[in-house]
């Protein structure tokens, strides 16, 4: 339980990061990026087998993340950089000319952590599915996490690459998708729905988990389900309920939030809301 | 000028494959990538000697393009092959975001190119290709012209650290490059050397460049023939070498006039050295189906055609 709560306060100073990051350049991502920075935490304080130190863009013998859904950066440069891949001092960057930390993800810069541009949606899995055969091929164990959002779905490539990874048993995979029903034009159900996406993945030939991503004990939990379905023949997906603008009163559940940035009055309303833990950047 | 002999016609695309073939042989990181069209690309011989690095994505390219820049994390060196059209214009946000602008070290292989490919018809026939691989940074653009120059370039990009475009085409085209000449990304080769007007012509088109220039030797005309297979990086100083001894220039390929060789020529010449300039390519049209040969007349790739191109800019040479 100790350790449930040392990971709930970071995920509030990170919570207060991605507020403060959008807000200073009045551009950017906040509300995926609150309802999945429970997940974030998790992955990259607790479940990873990876060093942050020690940053290469093979990444063998350790575990892989790729983002797919790119546009929930400042959740990823925040944790990045309070896992210590960077200083944290250069989120203050964030968006703004010369950064390394551009509107969505990018190698380009050199930024350490990550290894793939994404933010044109769908590409992800498809690179993880290349990862994880690289991984077979080098004889490497550790395993490759990825991040999906729900409305991102809606993108072919990414059932190419679902029949992919099922069909050639990368049990190296774990992917999570974000399920929180929103995406900018409004709910998933409304825009273009998923149906039933858990079977659609099971018929597909995946290991199908489910996790509460805003309960940090079951996120923890169902991280670990997930690592222990892990090399049984086939790749597993985790659906995680999560809700857009967690941790804020007014940007919960409402895709309005989904890319754009507070006001000041509306920052300090959410600043109060997250108790500063590490210590602002 | 200096006679070129074939050996005879040879597919293109088999100088892939045998490279490719010798490659799983000696680099270990090596891996072949393909979406149902083994046969095509003659990619059995590498997947006979090492069945354990090729995969199968089935009908799938984005998916493939996407994987083959997974695989670079890892540090293998993904040759991502398939017909032209379905490896460029179809995976083009693909491309430019995984591949391009991560500037992962991926090889795109594209049989087919151009209107050659014959009674498929214009939905295979990519004339796009090269001009929308140039456009993306950090993206080299190869277009080779017989067997031996495409397994020497197979060879030579898998050395090369960075995304590389490998362009050829279809049909069985004399082999008259040296088998052991080595490739060199962005090295222009001078075929013959000439005083009157410089060829600068890739892929196919470089043998009839050749065809051209006998012709118009019987005319007195002096061609220079430089064989362009490396369209970017582009070989400027050669082109400008070549150029300002001739002071006339006309471009040969089996691409789109638009966003082609041509375009990059005539780019480096309209800033550095205005010259007159013809281009053999085709005009802003889609193909149809056909025998390669009759398409290439039809649509003036032909020899004929580069003699008359040649004939236009030397009137206009001051």
């Amino acid at each position: 339980m100790e350790d449930i709560e040392k990971l709930k306060k970071i995920a509030s100073q990170v919570r207060r990061d991605i507020v403060r990051m959008v807000h200073a350049q009045a551009s950017g991502h906040p509300g995926g990026s609150l309802g999945c920075t429970d997940f974030m935490v998790a992955l990259y304080f607790s479940v990873l087998e990876h060093e942050p130190k020690n940053f290469d863009m093979d990444g063998k013998n350790q575990d892989l993340f790729f983002l797919s859904n790119g546009h929930i950066s400042p959740v990823w440069y925040s944790v990045l950089a309070r896992s210590g891949y960077f200083d944290v001092r250069e989120l203050s960057t964030f968006r703004k000319i010369n950064s390394r930390l551009q509107g969505h993800p990018t190698p380009a810069e050199h930024l350490q952590g990550i290894r793939i541009a994404s933010g044109s949606l769908g590409q992800g899995l498809s690179v993880a599915c290349g990862a994880a055969l690289g991984k077979k091929m080098n004889g490497d164990k550790k395993l490759v996490f990825t991040l999906h959002g729900d409305g991102e779905l809606q993108e072919g490539q990414n059932w190419e690459a679902i029949m992919f990874a099922a069909h050639n048993k990368l049990d190296n995979i774990i992917a999570t998708v974000d399920y929180n029903g929103q995406q900018i034009d409004g709910p998933v159900d409304k825009v273009l729905s998923l149906g039933n996406l858990g079977a659609k993945w099971a018929a597909f030939g995946w290991d199908v988990l489910e996790m509460n991503g805003n309960d940090m004990a079951d996120v923890i939990r169902g991280l670990n389900e997930a690592k222990s379905h892990a090399g049984k023949g086939k790749p597993v997906v985790i659906i995680m309920k999560t809700e857009m603008g967690m941790g804020v009163d007014f940007m919960v559940g409402t895709h309005k939030w989904h890319g754009k940035a507070p006001s000041d009055e509306q920052l300090a309303s959410a600043l109060d809301q997250l108790p500063e833990t590490l210590g602002d950047y | 000028m200096k006679k070129y002999v074939s050996t005879g016609l040879k597919e293109t695309r088999a100088g892939f494959g045998d490279a490719l073939t010798e490659l799983g042989k000696t680099n270990p990181n090596v891996v072949g990538l393909c979406a149902d069209l083994i046969g095509s690309l003659k990619m059995e011989g590498f997947i006979e000697h090492c069945p354990e690095r090729f995969i199968q994505t089935g009908i799938a390219e984005a998916n493939m393009i996407g994987m083959a820049a997974g695989l670079t994390i890892g540090g293998k060196i993904p040759f991502a092959a398939g017909f032209a059209n379905f490896v460029t214009g179809r995976v083009y946000d693909q491309i430019r975001q995984s591949v391009a602008y991560s500037n992962k070290n991926v090889k795109i292989i594209a049989s087919h190119a151009g209107i050659s490919l014959g009674e498929d018809g214009a939905t295979h026939q990519v004339m796009e290709d090269i001009g929308l691989m140039k456009m993306l940074p950090n993206m080299v653009v190869i277009n080779t012209c017989d067997y031996n120059q495409t397994k020497a370039a197979t060879l030579a990009i898998a050395d090369y650290k960075g995304p590389v475009y490998l362009r050829f085409g279809r049909p069985a085209v004399p082999n008259f490059t040296p088998a052991d000449e080595k490739f060199e990304i962005g090295k222009a080769i001078v075929l013959s050397e000439g005083e009157d007007v410089t060829i600068f012509a890739t892929g196919n088109l470089v043998w009839k460049a050749l065809e051209a220039a006998e012709i118009l030797a019987e005319d007195d005309i002096s061609v220079e023939v430089i064989n362009i297979h490396t369209i970017k990086p582009l070989d400027d100083k050669a082109i400008l070498r070549s150029a300002g001894k001739t002071r006339a220039v006309v471009t040969a390929e089996e691409h789109n006039m638009n966003g082609g060789l041509g375009d990059s020529v005539a780019q480096l010449l309209a800033r550095k050295l205005p010259t007159p300039m013809e281009m053999v390519a085709v005009d802003d049209v889609f193909g149809e189906s056909g025998k390669p040969s009759e398409l290439m007349e039809k649509y003036h790739l032909d020899t004929p055609s580069i003699v008359e191109a040649v004939k236009r800019v030397l009137k206009r040479k001051k």
